[in-house]
């Protein structure tokens, strides 16, 4: 059986699809050149498709950003007639404006392709059956899956979201082997499941879940697949780019392969807008080279994340980024340093002795900016060795320092007396009267 | 004839020290020794109890961040020089004490002790001819 949905595709050599890459970027500029808002700009910067010679000239093009789509909501960005548009998804406008995506007959294909191969990738067949937990409707995870698995020959149960035991129901009676699931619900199916007295692991078919659409981490997705039986892979997706199909993990599980014929990459430094290194934490910024209706160029998506150096042992050349780090409106500014919660979260997870759960207060001590830096300790860690917890505050000073550039006051604290690590917790109060 | 001493991280958090205590007292567990080593962050409270093994999973229960520590509880003679010498056994074998706290129990001195080489310090105890204290004797205070 093949590997792979579209081999040629996917294990194209990388300069083959860096000539792809510019192909498909000149006649996406041909076609947003009819878009009110790309046209402007295309003008003042004599962008046109002629001018593009390498992915370099990508330098040349403005970022776009969420507000632009909200500015010129709804149709300001269309680079088709309407007569051509054939569906639309929108976000919900929870701050604003909402946001509106298009898209042609094509396009939607395309979707559809690309969701396909994701699947794909993982071992999903047209012999399997499909069932997708989505809210379907204006969120793209219902649809977006939907034409997707039905593209790829599965049977596809659109279940849709809620009601936990006719899901399992379904399950049972349609014998399914894949979901999709957001992971906070894959964990509420498997209580259900429980309380049921049925045992996901032995008494279902299910082997593959496609956990998405919410940030979690290695440590939930294993809990997800020791609970299911399954092998749980992160699946990443976002409205502006169609939705669900962007990057999609293999079955190596580490790191989600970016489908560069479908979008153009970059990673940068989310202050100075200057790319990043490969393996360097920044904003993901992408534009669409695949898309009729709405293409958008240089999108800053606020994800943080980074590229994953080296080849994929799948044999996938399109490159892989890690799971999705944060939103870089989390930044903080401290006396002049841009610093990430991440950051502080990627060292204090590396030391055994603490707990998951930490806080970060900054406030202005005598007209200078403070950072503290609260962290539970571990169940295990030796308390009555002094020396020991003295070495440790000193070890975790030292390292933050060396990652955020300030010295942080570090301060251990009993356990429980932080706000828990799972769901949206309080990372990091601002006690700053201008902030 | 070692002791697991009762080793509590805290918080420097007013009343702290009287919540781990009440804990403790309304189980009836009576304290048969305790010492404070503090620093301006966080201090680290060590316990002798009537009964540790349920003191330290009364704690735990309640979230406190504690562990279990082997400790040596040495008897000495409530004599000028007795302290002296028994510490200089010590120090002639080699063996570094990492610390140490006293409490006085039915007129003799109790000398706690913490070592990174118990074993070692089991035989300056055996060949000293000391008297040593056993978790077991606390059980009964």
């Amino acid at each position: 059986m093949k590997e792979y949905w579209q081999e040629e595709l996917e294990t194209m050599k990388r300069p083959d699809l860096e000539k792809l890459q510019v192909e498909r970027l000149k006649k996406t500029v041909e076609l947003a050149m009819n878009s009110p808002f790309y046209g402007n700009i295309f003008k003042e910067r004599k962008i046109t498709p002629e001018s593009i010679k390498s992915l370099e000239d990508l330098q040349r093009f403005p970022f776009t950003v969420k507000d632009d789509l909200r500015s010129h909501y709804p149709f300001g960005l269309s680079s088709v007639p309407l007569e051509k548009v054939v569906r639309l998804h929108s976000s919900s406008g929870t701050t604003g404006n909402p946001t509106v995506i298009l898209h042609t007959q094509k396009d939607l294909d395309e979707w559809a392709n690309q969701v396909a191969r994701c699947m794909y990738m993982v071992g999903v067949r047209n012999t399997d059956v499909f069932q997708n937990t989505s809210g379907y409707g204006m969120f793209t995870g219902g649809l977006g899956f939907q034409y997707g698995a039905e593209r790829l020959g599965a049977l596809t149960v659109p279940a849709a979201a809620g009601n936990s035991r006719r899901q399992i129901k379904f399950i049972m009676d349609f014998g399914t082997t894949a979901v999709h699931a957001i992971p906070s619900y894959a964990t509420r199916l498997a209580e259900v499941f429980m309380e049921m007295g049925i045992d996901p692991r032995k008494d279902t078919k299910l082997k593959t879940m496609f956990i998405g659409a919410e940030p979690h981490s290695e440590e939930q997705r294993k809990r997800i697949e020791q609970l299911f039986g399954v092998k749980a892979y992160n699946s990443f997706g976002m409205s502006e780019m169609n939705g669900p199909g962007v990057a999609f993990e293999c079955k190596e599980q580490n790191g989600l392969h970016i489908w560069e014929d479908y979008v153009i990459v970059e990673i940068v430094n989310p202050v100075t807008l200057e790319p990043v290194k490969d393996g360097e934490i920044g904003e993901m910024v992408l534009t669409t080279i695949n898309r009729e209706a709405m293409p958008l160029f240089r999108y800053r998506t606020r994800d943080l994340t980074c590229i994953i150096p080296g080849d994929c042992p799948c044999g996938r050349t399109h490159r892989r980024i890690a799971r999705i780090k944060g939103r870089s409106d989390d930044m903080m500014i401290v006396k002049g340093v841009n610093i990430f919660p991440i950051q502080i979260e990627k060292i204090l997870m590396n030391f055994k002795e603490l707990g998951m759960n930490y806080l970060i207060t900054i406030e202005t001590i005598e007209n200078n900016d403070e950072m503290l830096v609260e962290v539970e300790l571990g169940d295990t860690v030796r308390v009555d060795d002094y020396a020991l917890l003295q070495n440790l505050t000193k070890a975790i000073t030292h390292q933050l320092k060396d990652e955020i550039l300030l010295t942080p006051k570090v301060k251990l604290v009993e356990r429980g007396t932080l706000p828990q690590s799972d769901g949206k917790a309080v990372r990091v109060k601002d006690l700053r009267k201008n902030h | 004839m070692k002791i697991n001493q009762i080793s509590v991280f805290l918080e420097n958090k007013f009343g702290r020290l009287n919540e781990i205590l009440a804990i403790l007292s309304e189980e009836n567990i009576k304290i048969v020794a305790a010492t404070v080593a503090d620093t301006s962050e966080y201090g680290i409270l060590r316990l002798l109890t009537s009964d540790q093994q349920r003191a330290y999973s009364l704690l735990k229960g309640s979230n406190v961040s504690a562990n279990l520590s082997e400790v040596i509880a040495i008897a000495i003679e409530p004599c000028i020089g007795s302290f002296s010498s028994a510490v200089s056994y010590f120090t002639k074998a080699g063996i570094d004490i990492e610390y140490m706290y006293c409490f006085s129990l039915n007129g003799k001195a109790m000398l706690v002790l913490r070592t990174n080489n118990i074993a070692a310090a089991y035989d300056v105890i055996r060949k000293n001819n000391m008297n040593y204290m056993k978790e077991e004797d606390m059980m009964g205070l």
